[in-house]
């Protein structure tokens, strides 16, 4: 198939980007979205331009670290990362934007490269439990509720992709801080520090830029896990239980 | 860490501000809908409707003075607006700075928009409504002029909702109304942390949706009766 | 057995291509019984006073399992840690792809677990290749490693009574490996990156992500530091401490296509070996066998699915070559080779890793693969579902299987309850890794090495779920009371930037980054990493044999040579620039190649991962040389001073030494 890419080129944090039309031809539909890329990338390189800066690493859909905005929708059309997304899901002759995420918290560094360190800042504002190494009791001493070791699981796959402050009119990271307040609120040993946690996050997030939440969830529906908006209530709930002391 | 970052900057918080968004929207759910049921008594006729209004004003005497609950109700409603106001455009130009380098292709939900224009459009509505009914209490009619219908409410809802396009606009803005509160219901119970489970989560957008069904309806019968002269 | 020729010099010798020097003496584990060890160790080491640990330095490169935990827990202790990453976060190493489980000797499930069967099962799986002492501590660490992650808040997979869930695991018969559903990695490493930004946040540990180590600093004969290259600004940047610890992973990528990440890398170990690490084992590759095949020349990578569908999948291929581009369902059953059934009617689809892997190539080979032709081949065996659904249901095999199903289905476009999945195996782990010792100090003082990135204790074959065992056990529990041991001497004389040996290791680093710029040449970085990985697969992959491995040595001479003169980077040293950092990846690759080819031409018999030729019995399965080869081959850079220059390598040899397990010749017949 052969497509038209609108490509945001970005020279540097400081310089001013814009939108660059390529074109590509005789893409195979089994080719994943970042292999197009790359095709594109050893054309421009061939003829003496410079490739286009993206992110990826472990193209299985697991290290979070792809994530483009493509054609106004975040990690594309299909419900999964950018690196498992494929070209099948476009059609020949279609014309393809593709931007960096866009939220003040995630800078641009370069073209589609964007600086996620806001999110590490938060998990650093407390998404832990406080346990050296060497310190913990038996893993049988305390055993957990199945519903809850379950919902905890189902918070614990996020990727940190960003895909959420990407798709969110408000460039939100609640999803992002949700889903890690969610995994260790359901489990006995994220109890001790629940309540601090939750008011450190959040006072990181909007410290870091992110925008508020308003409970639209374009968020649930860019995540490329499928982590549901209820994590988001259980965040709210959490910093109110603090509030109440 | 730190349990000292105090409960201050919590409270200043964009989930504090949800809060306190989500606390007053409950307020104004709870009067729209008393305020609903108070229109529907038109549909009883003039002494029911009448008799309604002046009840209003004499509850709780002689504890409190003639109007007095109504003053009480009135200076709740202030400061909720006042607290909804704030925090909605305080989030606003939070949403605004966060992203500040538009996407060129767009796909994302309407509804943000909606709740913030729209909630401009209520609250222009609501100074058009307060002028009409409770402060200036003037007659859009030109048929039914004059004192003895400013001093009755039950003529000057009449007499105003004869008006085409009065009415027009009252229609509109429950529609507004209806659009703000199917989501906004939902909105409130989230941030409240009310839908932790996938259950709660479907029963709080059903919630949003049946409220804003029932006012939609339940608003617009007296109007629509007035007319299409089932009312006169 | 056919065992053809009886060389009597070492053909890598015969050819010039390695020298042998000293044996390694001595691994520094204590003596007395295996059991006991451990303790003692502990015990030796010297401790540091708790005041003293935050005048001391400690550089750790790589957040994955091993370098995350290791910084966290030295971070705990109170040192001063600066751990290094080239990813955005430390949150993306690769560790978080694994998928299957991590093993332990809990025997939560009175099976008869213990920490000597998890040892011998180890030992074993590795085809007696691995060093006793430190495969049995890793055996009785494993438990501590469930515990520690309980209490982070890993989701583990629990019962109904809130009780750990356990399940076996790549064919052993004890029920001993924790899972989080297909995610153990990813819920694994996010424990540790979460211990670790707790650090972060504490001031201990200080986290440079987007640096990219490219040179570790020697100074009389100690590790004091590494250059590293800020990729975001390109500046290069020299940081210096009392003890350096790599855990920069595995090198898979030599092959181009692998399962590994795309940026995983040898450089970091490179770097060390050229500084006079030695690279242990270098051939030891695991290739694992149901991979999604390659669909073009454009792929980039290759996916893993979990070895579990070999329970219930059966692997077939068609028995004339001209059905192989028909649909598999017009095929009738007897026209169907359901070959590792035929050959092995004892484990049929259930051999192990090597064995899977090894006859899909060879039926490959005869041109009975399938799927879509890419070059000359079609590289693809059918990994069939339908006796499993008629025999289970399709709810069942869904339930069972499903999001591994999704995930082939996504990948390839095809319904595999419809038609039959297609698999090929594929570069997924590395066995060999810079020498360590029993500390995990490598052959430079100051220099230690964790995780995948060392030559582990895996021996010549990893068994499943041992890699995050592995990675943890020496992060949380090992390194930090080994290293200690060697920071009680420090900390050492305070050094400064200037120091000549430091000046010339940054300026090597500019030097050969400002070469990779000025070339100029024809061709992209990426059309030599290809090349170079079809010279690996073909001569260096399943099977190897003299005559392909020096051909190998040949050709990737040669492209090593061109690519010096003939690469093409574009873009500037001081921005992001992707091309520049896989050029200098590529051009590591290239040297490493060459070793690997050497070592595996240098061990002339089969043994787990490895699998020679001419070493094999009349049925065709690998042939150990206990006689000759029971060692660990540790490599000593030869020397080489211009660009992409290497010297013969020197061959030094450790004995293994088998006192509490007796070797055996495996047979799965």
């Amino acid at each position: 198939m052969n497509l038209t890419l609108k490509i945001w080129r970005q020279a540097g944090p400081r310089h001013r980007g814009e939108l660059k039309t390529y074109k590509v031809k005789d893409i195979s539909p089994d080719m994943s979205f970042l292999e197009m890329l790359d095709v594109l990338n050893e054309q421009l390189n061939a003829r003496g331009e410079e490739p286009i800066a993206f992110d990826s690493d472990c193209r299985e859909g697991i290290c979070g670290m792809c994530g483009l905005m493509i054609s106004g929708e975040a990690h594309g059309p299909e419900k999964t990362t950018t690196c498992q997304l494929h070209m099948r899901s476009f059609t020949d002759g279609e014309v393809i934007t593709i931007e960096p995420w866009r939220a003040n918290a995630f800078p641009v560094i370069k073209d589609l490269v964007v600086d996620r360190g806001a999110f590490d800042r938060i998990i650093q504002a407390g998404g832990y439990v406080s346990v050296n190494t060497g310190a913990a009791p038996d893993a049988h001493a305390t055993p957990v509720p199945k519903p809850n070791a379950d919902r905890a699981f189902v918070a614990a796959e996020c990727i940190g992709c960003g895909a959420c402050v990407a798709a969110c009119p408000n460039a939100s990271a609640m999803l992002f801080m949700g889903a890690k307040v969610t995994h260790l609120s359901e489990l006995p040993q994220g109890q001790p520090e629940r309540a601090a946690r939750v008011v450190s996050m959040v006072e990181q997030h909007d410290e870091e830029g992110f925008g508020g939440c308003t409970n639209v969830g374009a968020c649930s529906q860019a995540c490329p896990k499928g982590i549901p908006q209820d994590v988001i209530s259980t965040l709210n709930k959490d910093l109110r239980a603090a509030l109440r002391g | 860490m730190t349990s000292s970052r105090s409960a201050t900057t919590a409270r200043r918080s964009t989930i504090g501000l949800k809060i306190l968004m989500a606390g007053t929207g409950i307020v104004f759910v709870a009067y729209v809908l008393l305020h609903m049921y108070g229109n529907l008594k038109a549909l009883a006729g003039e002494e029911a409707f009448n008799t309604y209004a002046e009840h209003l004003r004499t509850i709780g005497e002689p504890m409190l003075p003639y109007g007095g609950l109504l003053w009480v109700i009135r200076v709740v409603l202030l400061l909720s607006l006042v607290g909804h106001a704030y925090a909605a455009f305080s989030l606003w130009s939070r949403a605004g700075n966060a992203r500040r380098t538009k996407y060129a292709a767009v796909k994302t939900a309407m509804r943000t928009a909606w709740m913030r224009w729209g909630g401009v459009f209520l609250l222009l509505f609501v100074v058009w409504h307060l002028l009409q009914f409770t402060i200036l209490k003037f007659s859009v009619n030109p048929d039914r002029q004059g004192v003895n219908v400013q001093q009755n409410p039950y003529e000057l809802v009449v007499a105003s909702f004869q008006v085409p396009w009065n009415t027009l606009i009252y229609v509109l803005a429950m529609l507004a109304l209806a659009l703000h509160l199917s989501h906004g219901t939902f909105s409130a119970q989230q941030t409240l942390g009310w839908t932790m489970t996938s259950h709660a989560y479907r029963r709080a957008k059903m919630v949003g949706h049946a409220v804003a069904a029932v006012i939609v309806v339940g608003f617009l019968i007296p109007p629509l009766s007035i007319l299409f002269g089932l009312i006169k | 057995m056919t065992d053809t020729t009886t060389a009597p010099v070492n053909a890598g010798i015969a050819h010039g291509l390695y020298t042998e020097g000293e044996p390694i003496a001595d691994t520094k584990a204590p003596a007395g019984p295996i059991a006991g060890k451990w303790t003692q160790r502990q015990f030796d080491a010297a401790l540091v006073n708790p005041a003293n640990r935050r005048k001391l330095d400690v550089i750790i490169v790589g957040t994955g399992l091993a370098g995350g935990s290791a910084a966290a827990t030295l971070g705990e202790a109170g040192y001063n840690v600066k751990v290094f990453c080239f990813q955005d976060s430390p949150r993306r190493a690769h560790s978080i792809a694994a998928q299957g489980g991590i093993n332990a000797a809990k025997n939560y499930k009175e099976d008869g677990d213990s920490v000597y069967r998890l040892f011998y099962d180890t030992v074993k799986g590795g085809d007696y290749r691995s060093r006793e002492t430190n495969v049995y501590r890793l055996a009785e660490v494993s438990a501590n490693i469930i515990d520690q992650c309980v209490a982070q808040g890993v989701p583990f997979a629990r019962e109904y009574g809130g009780l750990l869930d356990n399940r076996s695991f790549g064919g052993v018969q004890v029920s001993r490996t924790f899972y989080a559903r297909g995610q153990t990695g990813q819920q694994l490493l996010i424990g540790a990156y979460q211990a670790l930004e707790r650090q972060v946040a504490a001031g201990t540990v200080e986290q440079f992500t987007r640096h990219e180590m490219l040179e570790v600093v020697v100074v009389d004969g100690r590790a004091r530091g590494i250059i590293v290259r800020d990729l975001v600004t390109g500046e290069i940047e020299t940081h210096l401490a009392d003890a350096v610890v790599l855990g920069s992973g595995g090198y898979g990528n030599v092959f181009f296509l692998s399962t590994n990440a795309m940026g995983s890398n040898v450089t970091a170990t490179w770097r060390a070996h050229r500084k006079g690490a030695y690279m242990a084992n270098p051939c030891y590759t695991q290739i694992h066998p149901t991979c999604i095949p390659v669909s073009g020349e454009h792929q980039s990578k290759l996916t893993l699915m979990s070895e579990s569908l070999r329970n219930d999948g059966r692997i077939w291929v068609p028995k004339n070559r001209e059905d192989c581009d028909k649909d598999p369902r017009q095929i009738p059953e007897e026209d169907r080779d359901y070959y590792l059934e035929r050959i092995y009617p004892s484990f049929g689809n259930l051999v192990p890793r090597d064995i899977a892997s090894r006859q899909a190539k060879n039926v490959c080979d005869e041109g009975r693969g399938v799927g879509p032709l890419v070059g000359d081949f079609r590289r693809g065996v059918y990994l069939d579902f339908a006796d499993a659904i008629s025999r289970m249901g399709k709810a069942a095999v869904e339930a069972k299987y499903g999001n591994l199903f999704d995930m082939y289905a996504r990948i390839t476009g095809e319904n595999p309850y419809e038609v039959p999945m297609r698999i090929y195996p594929a570069v997924h782990y590395v066995m060999g890794g810079l020498w360590v010792d029993y500390d995990l100090q490598s052959s430079i003082r100051g220099l230690f090495v964790i995780g995948e990135a060392n030559f582990s204790d895996h021996g010549a074959n990893r068994l499943g779920a041992s890699a995050l065992m592995q990675g943890l056990a020496d992060g949380y529990f090992v390194l930090p009371n080994t290293i200690r041991d060697y920071l009680a001497k420090g900390p050492f004389d305070k050094l400064s930037a200037d120091h000549p040996d430091v000046v010339a290791a940054r300026e090597s680093v500019e030097s050969r980054t400002a070469r990779l710029l000025e070339v100029n040449g024809e061709r992209s970085v990426d059309s030599f990493h290809r090349e170079l990985g079809n010279i690996m697969w073909e001569y260096c992959g399943m099977e190897r044999s003299e005559e392909g491995l020096l051909k190998a040595i040949d050709l990737i001479r040669g492209l090593r040579e061109e690519f010096w003169r003939n690469v093409r980077v574009l873009g500037a040293a001081d921005t992001l620039n992707q091309s520049l950092e896989k050029a200098g990846r590529v051009a590591d690759f290239l040297e490493l190649g060459e070793l690997m080819c050497i070592d595996a031409l240098h061990r002339r018999e089969s043994c787990g991962g490895h699998f020679r030729a001419e070493s094999q019995t009349e049925d065709g399965e690998a042939l150990r040389h206990d006689d000759e080869f029971l060692y660990v081959a540790a490599w000593e850079f030869g020397g080489g001073e211009a660009l992409g220059e290497m010297r013969q390598p020197v061959l030094h040899k450790e004995d293994l030494v088998y006192e509490a397990i007796e070797l055996k010749q495996r047979s799965y017949k």
